[in-house]
């Protein structure tokens, strides 16, 4: 943006420069716009549904470091636990820190799913934690999260 | 939206006793959020699949309750403890209270 000032100078590259911080402020006014979650919101929902006491372990959220494009971002959980009729995984929820609302997913799964394992694709409108809460059959949760960076926000203001 | 939405299925054909198999399903679909705007600067109206069930030979495998936060055309990938030779069937449920299904066969190998 600095160059810009000598009149006739504005090369191409410049242009695009104008255009790209531009295209960002537009995307960052239409992120404040919406009402975001916030890490409270989180804790809150995963306690509307009694999951907050969950202990930091066994949990695995998988994704990429940095996501260039928050639309569609993929994530896989895993549940380090066996999967019998007498001890299994039987809810995974999924939150997200960042997005207007913090529910993602929440999956439910059966002894017949054979493995603690889910993978799917979600929208992350910023660089946000996305934590996850598996609930065993006999009541006991354990949490996993990941901090995922993003480049281009994908909840469209 | 234009199009129908189209169910599209990825599980072994076959596979043996014991084996723990991964399916893929996805579903065309725009899985409107609800929260954006319009050219007319009005909220478009909330529209996803909501719902998912994965069942084999009528019993429950997994199911999923999806929010506005899966991204369009929702993927899932998941897995399954083969005890015997039948048939899935998967099904998305919209919220407009369409329900899409499809289904598929698995042999049993040897």
């Amino acid at each position: 943006m600095t160059q810009v000032t000598k009149k006739s100078k504005v090369s191409r590259r410049d242009m695009l420069k104008i255009a790209g911080v531009g295209a960002v402020t537009v995307g960052a006014v239409a992120l404040t716009g919406n009402a975001q979650a916030k890490p409270e919101d989180v804790n809150a929902y995963f306690k509307k549904v009694g999951v907050d006491a969950a202990k930091a372990s066994k949990v695995t959220v998988d994704g990429p470091e940095i996501a260039e494009n928050g639309n569609t971002v993929p994530i896989e959980i895993s549940v380090d636990a066996p999967m019998t009729e007498k001890e299994y995984v039987k809810t995974i929820y999924v939150a997200a820190e960042g997005n207007p609302t913090p529910e993602v997913v929440t999956f439910n799964l059966t002894p017949a799913s054979g493995e603690a394992r889910v993978k799917f694709r979600m929208r992350l409108a910023t660089t946000q934690k996305v934590r996850a809460v598996a609930m065993m059959n006999d009541g006991s949760t354990f949490t996993g999260e990941k901090e995922i960076k993003v480049t281009i926000g994908g909840c469209g203001g | 939206m234009s199009k129908a939405p189209k169910p599209r299925v990825k599980a072994p054909k076959s596979a043996s006793k014991g084996d723990v198999v991964t399916i893929k399903t996805t579903i065309s679909h725009r899985m409107e959020s609800g929260m954006r705007k319009g050219k007319d600067g009005k909220l478009i109206p909330r529209q996803i699949i909501n719902k998912f069930e994965a069942l084999f030979n009528g019993k429950q495998i997994m199911s999923a309750n999806m929010f506005p936060s899966i991204s369009a055309n929702p993927y899932l990938d998941f897995d399954m403890l083969v005890e015997e030779a039948g048939e899935f069937e998967f099904k998305w449920y919209d919220d407009n209270g369409e329900v899409y299904s499809k289904k598929a066969k698995m042999k049993l190998k040897g």
